[in-house]
């Protein structure tokens, strides 16, 4: 698990327009940029983005990955319920504060 | 001269980017609030505008996250996020490095604050700017509070950081605006979006007013995490506007909650 460079490849790729170039061109590339396990690089591929949010991916950074995937805003909303149903508690970062 | 216009200010993305959905009298009477502001803040004839924000990850990250930032560059651009999904065409906003240099030099006398000469405004500055300087025509300084990720600058501290950004500009010899701009209690991005504590909205609210430090100071984050959610953590702005204002008349010019906004919008000004 590598929430901390999960969430920097989504903040370069938000604010960043050669990420976000490289990104259009080859996603596998720009992945490989960053220390990954195959779980999270499957997320970010599918775009799984349920688990992203149960992972701990923080919602100011993953409403905006899931635009850019083509997300509605209602869509994002219920991606993130269903993630939770599927995947259970978020795991780690600032959504598991209270361990709920 | 000194400082001429505070205020504090709600800046959702929702706000401009879901406008649409929210419902039509609400939301006129929301922006109507906002207008009321921009005929303040004219009035004041500022030379300047302090944008106290707590930005959601557009320019730092927790690999080197200051606690407070100010902006010290002539010019800025935003906002970062889509056009489209924001509502907001991208734009220049002019800036001042002068004068934020000569604030930065007196806030650093109390606050270690931080300075960037580049800097990529997200909703939360554009927002009210949308509302505030429509034209961008009038010199923004940014000044940013890490509300985002923990740990956090004590609430104290943020108080602290007003009263020392007041007496940088007591120092100056420009007209200057402050505003802050932030959420009271929601649950941005996330399942819970939408949920507000009016309840809790309106206590904090009401310590505002009425100038009640030990109020405003006293929530432990996980108390704020608990009652007013994540996005509570921004209360900072609010503080630090307080304590530009220690003593100063306040009043709320508007308070709704908007759930489709994802927050409880609010107009609050400082009567100098």
């Amino acid at each position: 698990m590598s929430i901390y460079y999960l969430q920097k490849l989504i903040y370069q790729l938000n604010r960043d327009e050669h990420v976000r170039q490289r990104y259009e061109r080859d996603f596998e590339e720009l992945l490989a940029d960053y220390p990954l396990d195959d779980v999270e690089r499957t997320a970010l591929r599918e775009p799984d983005i349920g688990l992203l949010y149960v992972m701990g991916v923080n919602g100011q950074l993953l409403m905006h990955y899931a635009a850019l995937r083509g997300y509605e805003w209602d869509d994002y909303l219920q991606a993130m319920r269903d993630g939770v149903e599927r995947h259970g508690p978020v795991r780690a970062g600032l959504y598991a504060m209270t361990g709920t | 001269m000194s400082l001429v216009f505070a205020g504090v200010c709600s800046h959702a993305p929702g706000i401009t980017g879901r406008y649409e959905r929210a419902d039509k009298a609400q939301r006129e009477g929301f922006y109507a609030r906002m207008h009321a502001m921009r005929r303040r803040l004219e009035a004041a004839r500022p030379d300047a505008l302090i944008v106290v924000a707590a930005e959601h990850f557009a320019n730092f990250f927790m690999d080197n996250m200051p606690a407070y930032c100010l902006g010290m560059a002539n010019g800025y651009e935003g906002p970062v996020e889509d056009e489209e999904w924001l509502g907001i065409g991208k734009a220049s906003v002019p800036g001042n490095a002068d004068l934020a240099e000569r604030l930065i030099g007196v806030v650093m006398e109390d606050v270690d604050v931080s300075y960037a000469q580049e800097w990529k405004f997200d909703h939360g500055v554009m927002v009210p700017l949308n509302f505030l300087t429509p034209r961008y025509d009038l010199p923004v300084i940014p000044a940013n509070i890490n509300c985002q990720g923990p740990p956090l600058t004590p609430l104290k501290r943020a108080w602290k950081f007003g009263e020392s950004l007041r007496r940088a500009c007591d120092e100056q010899s420009e007209r200057i605006a402050l505003i802050g701009t932030g959420g009271l209690s929601h649950w941005p991005c996330t399942p819970d979006s939408g949920k507000i504590n009016e309840a809790w909205d309106r206590e904090f609210l009401d310590r505002w007013v009425r100038d009640d430090y030990s109020g405003m100071t006293g929530y432990s984050d996980a108390e704020t995490y608990r009652d007013a959610g994540q996005g509570g953590f921004e209360i900072r702005t609010f503080v630090c506007v307080a304590g530009a204002t220690a003593g100063s008349p306040r009043e709320i010019l508007f308070y709704e909650p908007i759930p489709i906004f994802a927050v409880g919008c609010t107009v609050g000004i400082v009567h100098l």
